[in-house]
């Protein structure tokens, strides 16, 4: 699949599910998509194990953008990015933007075959909406 | 090397080499201590943050333990850099990163041969990469207001006592600060008057080494 890849990373594992599943009901199957949630224990949370999980599950030579809702979710984020391969570190983004609505916006964006940049900065501009 | 042995006893001169053991020895010591203090973390992280605190370095640290076999079969830099990937994997909240780069970056950087001076570069690189991490630095009511503050005085000089009792300052001395950075910067200056959470980690954690050092001097 040549279209960038949409990981969403919450605390809550149902949020990530539901953000998901709106993502999945706005552009189907049209790009890869993975989401999670949760800590190692299954708690409310981020892990870095998991977020490389779905980096994976999600990859596209395009790039992956990853959504996240806050703190933790952020911090885990990057540091998954840091332990990818090189090649693969470069092609993958945060969004600093909302949660669902980024995510939704990404898959969007993405969903029209656009680069990784575009995907990003779409998502974001929902910071610059009021 | 640096032949101010005075000074250089109280934390790292040649007779106090790191090697695998005494390395394991410590971290097991840090370990324990922030198991110990689980619930005290989780109380102050109910307070401002989102009261994963104490649970999420509980469950890092445990798994650091359980693996510790494996990890310590190594070299002193590999242990170490071996325990930062364990938190990073198994915390599950943003400390496990924090810590977790805080470990990497000291096998990372850690000197072939130890002396104050060399302790102090390599602490003061994993500090560095934690500030880098969390893009903080301090002022912001995080483990960094006791971090910094105690591995510039190892540079310049102090004790273990010295150490342990400035780490105990600089935890109590977040507790008027207003946290601008975490969860706890949402509450803005609601924070002011708690302790932060991962300030307390960290005097633990400096404590630990503390109490080992002086026990096996």
């Amino acid at each position: 699949m040549s279209n960038v890849g949409i990981v969403i990373v919450s605390h809550s594992p149902d949020v990530a599910k539901g953000a998901a599943d709106m993502v999945r009901q706005m552009v189907g199957h049209g790009i890869p998509l993975a989401w999670t949630g949760g800590n190692p224990d299954g708690g409310l949370g981020t892990s870095v194990e998991k977020i490389l999980a779905a980096i994976e599950h999600a990859w596209s030579d395009a790039g992956v953008a990853i959504l996240v809702d806050m703190g933790g979710a952020e911090t885990n984020s990057e540091m998954a990015i840091e332990m990818l391969p090189a090649e693969r570190a470069d092609k993958v983004v945060i969004c600093n933007a909302p949660v669902v609505e980024g995510a939704v916006m990404a898959a969007t964006e993405a969903w029209g075959g656009s680069d990784l940049a575009t995907v990003k900065r779409t998502a974001e501009e929902l910071n610059h909406m009021t | 090397m640096n032949s101010n042995s005075a000074s250089d006893s109280a934390v790292g001169n040649a007779s106090f080499a790191l090697d695998p053991r005494r390395a394991r020895a410590i971290v097991t010591a840090i370990a324990q201590r922030l198991i110990a203090a689980t619930d005290e973390l989780t109380q102050l992280d109910q307070a401002i943050g989102d009261g994963d605190h104490g649970l999420n370095m509980k469950r890092g640290f445990a798994a650091v333990l359980a693996e510790m076999d494996s990890l310590a079969a190594t070299t002193t830099p590999a242990l170490f850099t071996g325990v930062g990937r364990t938190l990073v994997m198994k915390v599950g909240g943003a400390s496990g990163p924090l810590y977790g780069t805080l470990f990497m970056q000291l096998g990372k950087s850690w000197p072939p041969e130890l002396s104050r001076a060399a302790l102090h570069n390599c602490l003061h690189d994993a500090v560095a990469a934690v500030a880098a991490r969390g893009k903080s630095q301090t002022g912001q009511k995080t483990m960094l207001d006791v971090l910094v503050p105690v591995v510039t005085a190892l540079g310049t000089g102090a004790d273990r006592g010295q150490l342990r009792a400035l780490a105990g300052m600089c935890a109590e001395a977040t507790v008027p600060m207003e946290a601008v950075r975490g969860r706890a910067s949402f509450l803005k200056e609601r924070s002011i008057g708690h302790m932060d959470p991962g300030a307390r980690s960290s005097q633990l954690l400096i404590e630990a080494v503390c109490d080992d050092l002086e026990q096996n001097a």
